[in-house]
Parts: structure tokens; C-alpha cells; sequence
């Protein structure tokens, strides 16, 4: 008689893990791979304060940079906050200090210049949700997805910069940068460098940003006015990470046919994943239900999701399936193209 | 460390530890218990204050310290001369709250979105207070309360915050 | 929409809420707003391990925590006489803080007293506990085993708590045997939590007089009172228990936890304030949670669908401790309503309870003491002998309903339903959804594979407990009270034993009091909570305010206007056998023109009084006759995405009858309120504790409550059959929603996907599982092809 609602089995059992998986563990702490059969690795109490720490207000960027190299591992990057506070309330983040960036005006930007939309470290996740440019068609994977990013509350204070850096499994932000090919603006002792989003992402809460680095912005290209995107996110509820998502941008040529395509899963690994079999076969082809089906099925193959309260590994890739090829209809409809 | 928070107008001067809430200062430095504490993630938005006039932020997850030098509205700062605002009112009027626990949350994550979304739709208040949860009222209620303020202050003769 | 009764004086009207203005200023107050001179800080160091042994707890570097002033341990509180405090069903005590070993995960084990919140918490962490992990009952069947033996504290040497039943065995199995239809499915109700969103807590300290001024989140603070005398030994005049304003209950606040006794000690041995206030965490995971009961219903019927009997067997997961907060008699509850608005002519219901290493509890989340699981039980097993039958779910209802000239109804489980016109609230619910035109919208999507499922629940419940025969708490029976008084200027004060979590209590109070004696709603101030001051009360829960605290005002009302009628004789200079209360005045009988107001009795009550004695007040003691039966008739429209496995609730439509309607726009309120509660268990809520025992739903990202995006738009009415026994007529609502909603969303979903030969489907309908269940019947059938 099954007594819970899990489905193969597999569900997480460390209940503090499930919760520290959506939570910034900080650089030294890894989440364990795999499900632990123990109970709670320590003392549970009545948390909700944080252990106490110092706390460090830069006004540029240089100071910041200065007080991250100064203190190295020791040190978190303190900008929205919404993903590392909830962690220093559980105490499975423990930063000896904090270095508090929402006072660094430079990094307060929302821009498009170069080709690029340049999104600055501490720029809201509503400064991209109430844009005046959002509406338009290219942007329409920003659209979507700046509406189901947590909650409308959280996106008043929480940044996208952040989200990337935080890089959770089930994030939001970094499948939409995989699909429209963003790259991330780090600095750190050696200088400023520009990092493709597919080698910023590394691991499970894990970046290419390095200790006594800082991320100072995002970039992402400009699409032309032959693109649009969609955003499929499942999620039990508002505030809930993805049971599984699917990003899609799609830019056509003149003739109709496809000229590029970005498509990514959220949920479907240790960090979102590129299903570049679906970008290639996508490339060249005409819309049709075929070329969406097929697409679908990389997605499926493609996604190797974890089983956890939100659904079993069976059940989230094929969602992973089903919303590629609704995200691909949307987009395609939104060009005006029946799929 | 010092810190200097303006509140509903008033400027509070207090040494805190860093890693002090803002919810808690409020309530229990500023001694300001309309601002409530209902969950331990971010979730529930009973902490729901103003920043800085237009921005609605949870304020369990944002340190005391990091409102040095901000304004911050709360649920107290609502009613002006003993006026009560048009959203209070609203709430009063079609019976948006019972408990009355979610509500000072709710009245500011509404009066953040009327800033922004001065004609809000039913779907679009309903959105807008997605970051907010209630356990009473089944929320229908409280749409029509934020529908009945909005109507209020898109009114020419109707005061502005 | 709704057909009401006309407004009366008062009673039926919408009047706005005369408690809202605090509320709307942010300055209501609640356990966590107060802030005393010196008061200390507790907080709780929990148990990682479900079951184990303690080894050893050594508190020593907690103590050198600068800001923490003592930390107790269950052995001092033993040697204190207060290791285990007895649970309010009577028949178990749990652990205040564990004594040898744990039994759940978050079980409470040490107290840390602080001068600082953060102190507090630094201190909780510092404590080390040494636990050899014990093996794990994760679940009730593997419990009754004994394999593995829980409480080994309890005479009985067993996990088998107890066996309840009601209703005739061998007539039922006779009548089921000989039935020509039957049907029999496994229903789980899955455990859940009230997570009402003030967390319980507590202050506490010990005055100059010596008295325990005791501030605390409860729905019953005269039981408290009188339970905290019993396990403290602290005399009951020198406990003051104040229960302020409450943010929710839903039943989480009427047991008695381990961090109030420790917060009371505390006070006591360092002389100091104390606060407790809990996490979200503790809440969802040491609290008194819901449901958990696993029930095998089955049903008998002649062949054109009258039913013949009904049998249901469960077993029920109680947690470590029987912390069901039942009534003595009733270790199940109200179950026995299990024959819901039908008319049985046989039933026969029973159920075991086991111990299991998880959170204690059971009666809780508007369950009207089990009564959400028995209609859950009926509403889906009727749904299943359609389907068995081939029968439309609305036919079947009518055929078997308790028609309305039969009540009072004596019910084969030994309840007499006071009134109900089941057939009439139906056919309300069924106008107002448009049923025909969805049945002919549902035959034209299945034709073309789309799934669309309307569902029903037709309930009755049972409230107001109760009788003083029949129910108790810990002795107590049952009853409820008021106080009035009337002032010299016709304002007044009720004061009750009820205690309100948001019902609005200060508004219907008034409205009933203002009924009765033609006085202004608005100038009746209404106080509850205050064991100094309140008339004893059993609290509030389980819908039994307007039944019996609402009762017992009306009829201290009618005990005023009776010694008023004496004062308006006086002044109308007529002999008291000549007034008559007519139209909400004293009149002389015969002679129009000749009244007299309450408004002018009252001053006449301190000025010109006469030989009668001064003053205008009466306070009344209630023992309700019987339960009150509210019932109602919900309907839900739902669509379901075959490829994510998604449920949308098109409509919902809910017609409930409570009798008569003290407020329409508080009972609104509170069946919108319900509702959102039972969407949430159909869909997304459950606590969950997989096979090691480690609790898997700690907080709200993951034990979801819904937003206002998700829930749907809720459409209600109400038709009125008066309770005959109610001196109102009155028989309360709260509870209805949560009672009545869950069946009606599951029977909607699964009616979407009967073409496909689905029967049954747990709740929670998540995705996966609703996808699942799609996925696997389309390949049997494709198999079968």
C-alpha cells in the first residue's frame, strides 16, 4: 500500500534536501547526488533566523569586487536576495559575510545597445516584466516567462543576473539565456570576460563565476523582427519551481522556413539543458506537425529530469516532450504559421 | 550596526545585527506589529511592505539593514488623517478579510499593483496577487475590493497616494 | 444567487463587519504583536530521527550562548510531574518534550529560554542529541503488524489504539450479501494540515498576584484553563487564559501543545515572560494535523438503484500520539454520518486506529470531527454505484435522498436528522450550473476525446456538538453560553464561550442580540477569549458556534426581554399580562399607540426600576438538544488536459442549506473560504512521509495552499430549512465547504475520465497522477482492442 504519493519510488527522502535543493548552497556545499535514505543530516530546530554574519555595503563595482576578493569563499554577493536569504534563514547557507550590491547604481541598468539587451546585476526581475518594450513580438519568450518567475512580489526584488548565478535546476532565467543565447558578464582579478551561456552553466548551483568574482550583467542578442519565443512552464502552483519547462525562440527566413532555433529544458538535469538535436533538426525546415513532433522527441530524449514531489522522472519528460512542441506551436503561431 | 529606516514618514535611527529581518525590525524595533510573519520561505506574503514608494517586497526576505537610507511603507501608513485609504476601505466594504491575518500583506502588494495597473481586470488582480496567500476568504472577495478601490481612485476627485 | 429569507430586524442582513476596522489598520492583536518587560524567548530543539532512542542530550555548549538563560530537557520536566500531558481525546497522553525516546520527526526533544529570538535559535543549535535510530512504521497496516512496537508507555502492549463501530453488523452483511449490486472501493483521505497562516504560540508569565496570565493561540481557552490546572496543579481561579485575535484556526489551534507547557515552565522557574511563537516548519510538522483515513466503502442496491446498505471499514492513522481532539465517546468522530443524506435502511460502520512514527493528531481542517471523511466516503462511493449502475449521478442521488417528510430522520447509525429538503437544494444547484445544456456539451466533447466531467456532492454533516448526553471533552460536556448585559443608554455586551478565528463573531452576535431585543447592532459590543470574563464555553470548532453558542445567546436575550417586559409593563401602567413584544417593541396588547422601546427599558432598568430588581443582564447555559444537520448540494465542471494531466475547474457552484442565515455575506465569505480549502486537498495539498519516516511536506513549498490565480471563481447560494430545535433555526456553515467540496471535485474528474474506464483516483489529483491514470487506461484498452 503506497503511503505516499510518489510514483517510481525514487522521491527524494531528506526532506531538508528538497528544500536545499531550491536554495543557493553556497560554493564549499554540494547537494548530494542521488536520494539519501538517512534522516536529517543535523540538529532540526526552530529556524528561521540566520547564524549572524557581517555585512558589507559596496557603492561601486570596484568595491565590491575588493571586499569579494578580500574575503573569497567567505563571502556571498547579496542582490535580490530572494534565493539566499531563504537559505541563511534555514541556515544551510552560512556566508561569513555579505557583500550587499543593491546600492552599486552602475549596475542598475536595463539597456539595449550593440544588438545586445544588456541586463545589469541588480535589475529586477519586473524591470523585464513591466518593460515598455515587452510586448513586441521578438521579445515574446521574455514576455512569458518574466510572468511565471516565482511570484509577482518576489520579481520586485529578486534579479535576473541572480537567477542565472544561482543556476537551480528548475530555474526559470537560465533556460530562457540557453535558448536565446545569452552570455554573462563576469569580472574578477584577471579582468572582465565575456561567458557563452552554455559554459557558464556548470553544475547544480554552480557557475563559472569563481570565488572573489562577480557577475555584472547578461546579455541577450537582440532578436530580429522574424523571431518569437514561448515560455511552457507546468507548475503547481505560482511560486512553485517548474515540474518541467520548455523555452523556445525561433527566427524564420524570408521564405518561410526555419533560420535558427534555441529550445531548452528547466527540470530535466542538473542544470537547464540545450536540446540541441531539436535546434538542429529544427534549422532549415518549414513548420509542420511532423518537424514538431520530432522536436518533441528530442526533448524527451534529451531531458533527464529528477523525480520529487512534482512529479516522476516518467511524467516530466514527457512533459519536457509536450511542452517543446507547445512551445513551438505558440512561437510559429505568434509569427503568424500554423504548425 | 546603525541603521536609518523611514517609516510611514517617520525616521527610525536603531543599532541592529545584520542579520535582523526587516519584517522583525518593523514589528518589534519599530514596534509596527501590522506587518505579520506567516511562513518560512518566502511564500505566504503577510510581510508584504512598500519600498521606496512603487516596489512591493517581502519583508522576511530582505535584511533591516539593507533599508538603511529607504522608505518603507506599511499596513499603518495607509490612512492619512485618519482617512482611511481607498483599498481599505475596499476590503471593509466587500468583506475581504476575516482573520484579518493576510491582509496587511494583501493591502500593499494591491496598493504596489495599482501604482503600476491604475484599471486592473479580475484576471489581472488576480495575478497581481499571486505572491499573496489567504486561508479565510477563498480570494473572491478580495478581487472585489482591490476591483472597488481601483474604481475609487481612477476617479478625478478621488485622493492619490 | 440565492433564495433567502427576508431581512428581519437584523437577522439576514449583510451588515459590514464591526471587527474589520483594527484589522484593515494593521492593528489587530495577536499572540506574536505582544511585547512584555524581560520577556524571554523560546525556541524548540526538534528530533531529526522518526523513531529513536535519546542516548544523551548535552545542553552544555547551548549555555554558553550568550543570551540563553535555561534550557530544559524532558527528564526535568518529569521530575516536575509534567512529562506527559494527557491528549484532549483522554485515553492517551503524549510527551511534552521526549522522555527515552522519539516518535516522530520534529518531535519536540529540548527547550532553549533566550533573551533574543536569534539568541534563542543560536541555542536550539548548539544542543546535542545523541539518537540510535529505532526501526520505522511509516504506515498503519505495517503498524498493526506489532512487528515493531511503538508505545511501549501504554498498558496494552500494542499499536492497535482502538476499535470503534456503530450501526448493525450481521443485518448490514446480511442485507449486502443478498444485494444484486454492490460495489466496494478503497478510499484514502490523505493527511493534510490546516495551516492556518498565524502559527500557534504563546506568552506566558506569572503576575504579582501569582496568578499564570497565560496568552495564547486557542479555540478553546476555558478547556485550557482548566486542563492547564489539572496537569500544573496551579489552581484554576490563579490561570488567566486570553486568547486574542486569532489569524485562523481551522482546527490547529484547539489541542494543547507541547511549547505552550514548556513556554508556562519556563515563565514559572526563571520568573520571567516567556514567548513561544512556532515556525512554519513546527506548524506543518509537529501540529495537529488531518485526516489520514484509509476507508473501504461498500455499497449494496437493488438492481434500479436503491440502496440497500452500507459498510464502511477504516483504518486511521492517529501519529505517535491519539491526539485526536474527540469528544470521550466518539474516538472516530462523527463518522457515523457516513449514511449522508441517504436513507439506509441498514449500515454498519467501523474503524481502527494505530499508532505510526508521525506528527499526532487527526481532528482538524474544518473536519466537523471526521465528518470531511465520512462525506468524502459516501459522496464517491454513490459516484462509483452509478457508474457500477450504469446510472446518471444525479438520478441515483434523488432516488435515494431522505425525503423531506421524514425528518426528523432517525438514520440507520443511530443520528436524528433535524430537517433537510435535499431534492430541493439539488434541483437549485442543478438549475443554476444549466446541468442539462453540460450534458449535452459533454456528449458532443467525448464524441470527439475530450474530457470534461461534471461531479456532485450532495452532503449532510452533523455540527454543534453537542448534547450533553452524548458529548464531552475531558469530562466536560458539551455546551455552550452568554452573557448580556444592557446598558442604562440601550447599548450592551454579549460575551460568550466561543472564541472566533475570522468567522465574525463580533458582527453575528450583535446582529443576533440586536434581534432579539430591537437594539442596534452597532452599539452590542461582543467579547470572547477572556476566561476572566467569558461565561464557560467548550470553544470553536467543528461549527458549533451559531448551534450552540448562538443558541445559548438568543436564549439569554429572551431571559432579558422577559424581566424587560416587566420594567415595560411598569411603564406602559399596565399589568405584565398586557405587554406584548411586537415589532421589536413592547406593546400594550390591544392598543397600538401604546409602546415602549427596549432602548427605554434599559434606562428605566437603572432609573425607575420599581420594586423590580436593578439592572438588565442574563446569562444562559446551553445544552443543545441534538446536532444541527446542514447540507448542501455542490456542483463542479472541470476539463482535464490529457497531455499534462491538468485539471481546470470551469465552475463551481455551491448551494448550501444552513438553515437560517444570521449574515449572508459572512456565510458567503466563509463557504468561499471552504471551498478554496477543499479545491486545495482534491488537488495539491498533502503531508507526506515516505518509507524512512522523514516528513516530506515541511513547508509551503511543498504543503501548497493555493493562490488567487489558481483558485476558481466560486458561485453560491442557499435555500433554508430551519432547524426545528434551533431557537433560531440556525444551524452553522463553517465546516460545510470543506465537508461537501473535496467528493464533488474528484467525482468531476473522474467522471471526465470514465470513457476511458477510470474508476478511482486518490487525492491528491496531481499531474502525474491524473496523467498516469489517462496514460494506463488508454493502453489497456488498446490491449484489449
Amino acid at each position: 500500500m503506497k503511503q505516499c504519493s510518489d510514483i517510481d519510488g525514487t522521491v527524494r527522502n531528506n526532506p531538508l534536501l528538497a528544500v536545499y535543493n531550491h536554495i543557493f548552497s553556497g560554493s564549499p556545499l554540494r547537494r548530494p547526488r542521488g536520494s539519501t535514505r538517512a534522516a536529517l543530516p543535523r540538529q532540526e530546530v526552530g529556524d528561521v533566523i540566520p547564524a549572524a554574519f557581517d555585512y558589507l555595503r559596496a557603492h561601486t563595482t570596484d568595491e565590491a569586487l575588493a571586499h569579494l576578493q578580500q574575503h573569497g569563499a567567505e563571502a556571498r554577493v547579496l542582490a535580490g536576495g530572494q534565493s539566499l536569504i531563504p537559505a541563511m534563514r534555514f541556515r544551510l547557507a552560512r556566508p561569513a559575510v555579505l557583500v550587499d550590491i543593491n546600492g552599486v547604481g552602475e549596475l542598475n541598468y536595463v539597456r539595449m545597445s550593440d544588438g545586445v539587451l544588456a541586463v545589469g546585476a541588480i535589475a529586477r526581475d519586473s524591470d523585464i516584466e513591466r518593460a515598455p518594450w515587452i510586448g513586441d513580438r521578438r521579445w515574446s519568450l521574455f514576455y512569458d516567462v518574466s510572468r511565471v518567475v516565482a511570484d509577482p512580489v518576489v520579481r520586485q526584488m529578486g534579479t535576473v543576473v541572480g537567477s542565472l548565478c544561482h543556476n537551480d535546476p528548475s530555474g526559470d532565467w537560465t533556460t530562457v539565456a540557453l535558448a536565446s543565447r545569452a552570455t554573462v558578464v563576469v569580472r574578477g582579478k584577471s579582468g572582465t570576460r565575456r561567458v557563452p551561456i552554455d559554459e557558464f552553466l556548470v553544475d547544480s548551483f554552480a557557475t563559472a563565476v569563481g570565488d572573489g568574482e562577480m557577475a555584472l550583467g547578461a546579455e541577450f542578442p537582440i532578436p530580429d523582427d522574424r523571431t518569437a519565443g514561448s515560455y511552457q512552464k507546468v507548475e503547481r502552483k505560482v511560486g512553485d519551481f517548474a515540474t518541467a519547462a520548455a523555452a523556445v525562440q525561433v527566427s524564420l527566413n524570408a521564405d518561410g522556413t526555419i533560420r535558427s532555433a534555441g529550445v531548452a529544458l528547466s527540470a530535466a538535469g542538473a542544470c537547464a539543458v540545450r536540446v540541441d538535436a531539436a535546434e538542429q533538426l529544427l534549422a532549415g525546415q518549414k513548420p509542420s506537425a511532423d518537424l514538431l513532433r520530432a522536436a518533441s522527441d528530442a526533448a524527451w530524449h534529451r531531458s533527464a529530469p529528477q523525480a520529487d514531489l512534482r512529479g516522476s522522472v516518467e511524467f516530466k519528460k514527457h512533459l519536457a516532450g509536450v511542452l517543446v512542441a507547445r512551445g513551438l506551436r505558440q512561437a510559429f503561431s505568434r509569427l503568424g504559421v500554423q504548425a | 550596526m546603525k541603521i536609518h529606516v523611514t517609516v510611514n514618514g517617520v525616521a527610525y535611527d536603531r543599532d541592529v545585527e545584520p542579520r535582523t529581518l526587516l519584517a522583525y525590525f518593523l514589528r518589534e524595533e519599530c514596534r509596527l506589529t501590522g506587518t505579520h510573519v506567516g511562513c518560512d520561505t518566502s511564500s505566504c506574503g503577510c510581510c508584504v511592505v512598500v519600498l521606496d514608494g512603487t516596489r512591493a517586497v517581502k519583508s522576511c526576505t530582505m535584511f533591516a539593514a539593507q533599508a538603511d537610507g529607504h522608505e518603507i511603507l506599511t499596513v499603518e501608513g495607509l490612512a492619512e488623517g485618519g482617512k482611511l485609504h481607498a483599498l481599505q476601505q475596499g476590503f471593509w466594504d466587500q468583506h475581504g478579510l476575516q482573520c484579518g491575518y493576510c491582509t496587511p500583506g494583501m493591502l500593499l502588494t494591491a496598493y504596489a499593483l495599482l501604482k503600476h495597473q491604475p484599471n486592473p481586470s479580475e484576471a489581472d488582480i488576480r495575478e497581481g496577487l499571486s505572491g499573496n496567500l489567504c486561508r479565510c476568504t477563498g480570494y473572491l472577495n478580495i478581487v472585489k475590493a482591490v476591483q472597488q478601490a481601483a474604481a475609487t481612485l481612477g476617479q478625478p476627485a478621488g485622493a492619490t497616494k | 444567487m440565492s433564495i433567502q429569507a427576508k431581512p428581519l430586524h437584523s437577522v439576514g442582513v449583510r451588515m459590514k463587519r464591526k471587527e474589520d476596522p483594527r484589522f484593515i489598520q494593521g492593528k489587530g492583536n495577536y499572540v506574536d504583536d505582544l511585547s512584555f518587560p524581560g520577556m524571554l524567548y523560546l525556541s524548540l530543539v526538534r528530533s531529526t530521527y522518526p523513531h529513536a532512542e535519546i542516548k544523551s542530550i548535552d545542553i552544555s555548549e547551548a549555555m554558553k550562548v550568550p543570551g540563553v538563560k535555561a534550557v530544559i530537557t524532558g527528564k526535568d520536566l518529569e521530575a516536575a510531574g509534567l512529562g506527559w500531558l494527557p491528549t484532549f481525546h483522554g485515553f492517551d497522553k503524549q510527551m511534552v518534550l521526549a522522555i527515552g525516546k522519539v516518535l516522530f520527526q520534529y518531535q519536540e526533544v529540548a527547550a532553549v529560554f533566550a533573551e533574543t529570538r536569534a539568541a534563542a535559535v543560536d541555542g536550539a543549535e548548539a544542543v546535542q542529541v545523541d539518537y540510535a535510530p529505532l526501526p520505522v512504521v511509516a504506515d498503519p497496516f505495517t503498524s498493526k503488524t506489532d512487528k515493531v512496537l511503538l508505545r511501549p508507555d501504554r498498558e496494552s502492549k500494542t499499536n492497535h489504539i482502538f476499535h470503534w463501530e456503530v450501526g448493525d453488523k450481521d443485518g448490514t452483511a446480511r442485507a449486502m450479501a443478498s444485494s444484486p449490486k454492490r460495489i466496494k472501493q478503497r478510499l484514502w483521505f490523505q493527511r493534510c494540515h490546516p495551516a492556518p497562516l498565524e502559527p500557534c504560540g504563546c506568552v506566558a508569565y506569572f503576575d504579582t498576584m501569582g496568578r499564570l496570565q497565560f496568552h495564547v493561540t486557542s479555540q478553546a481557552p476555558h478547556v485550557y484553563r482548566t486542563a492547564l490546572s489539572l496537569v500544573t496543579g496551579i489552581p484554576e481561579d490563579k490561570i488567566h487564559v486570553i486568547s486574542p485575535d486569532l489569524g485562523g484556526g481551522f482546527g490547529n489551534k484547539v489541542p494543547v501543545y507541547p511549547g505552550y507547557v514548556c513556554a508556562i515552565v519556563g515563565a514559572l522557574k526563571i520568573g520571567r515572560p516567556v514567548k513561544w511563537i512556532e515556525t512554519r516548519t513546527e506548524n506543518l510538522t509537529s501540529t495537529g494535523f488531518a485526516r489520514d483515513y484509509h476507508m473501504d466503502v461498500e455499497i449494496g442496491a437493488t438492481a434500479d438503484g436503491k440502496v440497500t446498505a452500507l459498510h464502511v471499514a477504516t483504518t486511521a492513522d492517529h501519529g505517535a500520539f491519539d491526539a485526536a481532539a474527540d469528544p470521550t465517546k466518539y474516538p472516530a468522530g462523527i463518522f457515523g454520518i457516513v449514511t449522508g443524506s441517504y436513507a439506509f435502511p441498514v449500515a454498519h460502520a467501523e474503524v481502527d486506529a494505530y499508532f505510526t512514527n508521525k506528527a499526532p493528531g487527526g481532528i482538524a481542517y474544518r473536519c466537523s470531527f471526521r465528518v470531511t471523511e465520512a462525506s468524502y466516503a459516501i459522496e464517491r462511493g454513490m459516484d462509483i454505484l452509478a457508474d457500477e449502475l450504469g446510472m446518471d449521478a444525479v438520478e441515483l442521488r434523488k432516488k435515494n435522498f431522505i425525503p423531506k417528510d421524514q425528518f426528523p430522520y432517525p438514520s440507520a447509525l443511530g443520528f436524528t436528522y433535524d430537517s433537510g429538503d435535499y431534492h430541493k437544494t439539488l434541483d437549485v444547484a442543478l438549475e443554476t450550473i444549466g446541468y442539462s445544456a453540460l450534458l449535452k456539451e459533454q456528449a458532443e466533447k467525448r464524441a470527439r476525446g475530450e474530457l470534461m466531467g461534471i461531479g456532485f456532492s450532495t452532503f449532510t454533516e452533523a455540527v454543534g456538538a453537542g448534547p450533553s448526553k452524548h458529548f464531552d471533552i475531558l469530562g466536560i460536556k458539551m455546551f455552550d453560553s452568554a452573557e448580556i448585559r444592557i446598558h442604562p443608554t440601550g447599548a450592551g455586551i454579549v460575551r460568550t464561550g466561543a472564541k472566533s478565528q475570522g468567522q465574525g463573531h463580533e458582527t453575528t452576535w450583535a446582529q443576533v442580540v440586536a434581534e432579539e431585543l430591537g437594539l442596534d447592532p452597532q452599539t452590542i459590543m461582543v467579547e470572547e477569549g477572556d476566561t476572566d470574563t467569558a461565561p464557560y464555553g467548550l470553544g470553536t470548532y467543528a461549527s458549533r458556534s451559531t448551534p450552540v453558542a448562538g443558541a445559548a445567546i438568543v436564549m439569554a436575550a429572551r431571559r432579558i426581554r422577559e424581566k424587560a417586559r416587566k420594567i415595560a409593563a411598569h411603564l406602559l401602567e399596565v399589568g405584565e399580562a398586557d405587554v406584548e413584544w411586537t415589532d421589536y417593541k413592547f406593546q400594550v396588547k390591544g392598543v397600538p399607540s401604546k409602546t415602549v422601546t427596549m432602548k427605554e427599558v434599559a434606562f428605566a432598568a437603572y432609573t425607575n426600576m420599581a420594586q423590580i430588581e436593578p439592572g438588565l443582564e442574563a446569562t444562559y447555559y446551553y445544552d443543545p438538544p441534538n446536532m444541527t444537520y446542514p447540507n448542501g448540494a455542490y456542483v463542479s465542471v472541470v476539463d482535464v488536459d490529457r497531455e499534462t494531466g491538468e485539471t481546470k475547474v470551469r465552475r463551481f457552484v455551491a448551494i448550501d442549506d444552513c438553515g437560517v442565515v444570521i449574515n449572508p455575506m459572512i456565510v458567503e465569505g466563509q463557504v468561499h473560504g471552504g471551498l478554496t480549502e477543499g479545491f486545495a486537498m482534491a488537488f495539491i495539498q498533502e503531508i507526506q512521509y515516505d518509507a524512512e519516516g522523514n516528513n516530506l511536506n515541511t513547508n509551503f513549498t511543498d504543503y501548497l495552499v493555493p493562490t488567487s490565480l489558481e483558485t476558481p471563481h466560486w458561485e453560491t447560494g442557499n435555500t433554508v430549512t430551519p432547524s426545528p430545535h434551533h431557537p433560531m433555526g440556525a444551524k452553522g456553515v463553517g465546516e460545510s465547504p470543506n465537508v461537501g467540496s473535496p467528493a464533488a471535485f474528484v467525482n468531476a474528474v473522474i467522471d471526465a475520465l470514465s470513457p476511458l474506464g477510470v474508476r478511482h483516483i486518490d487525492m491528491p489529483l496531481s499531474r502525474d497522477k491524473v496523467w498516469r491514470a489517462i496514460r494506463d487506461a488508454e493502453a489497456k484498452k488498446a490491449k484489449q482492442a
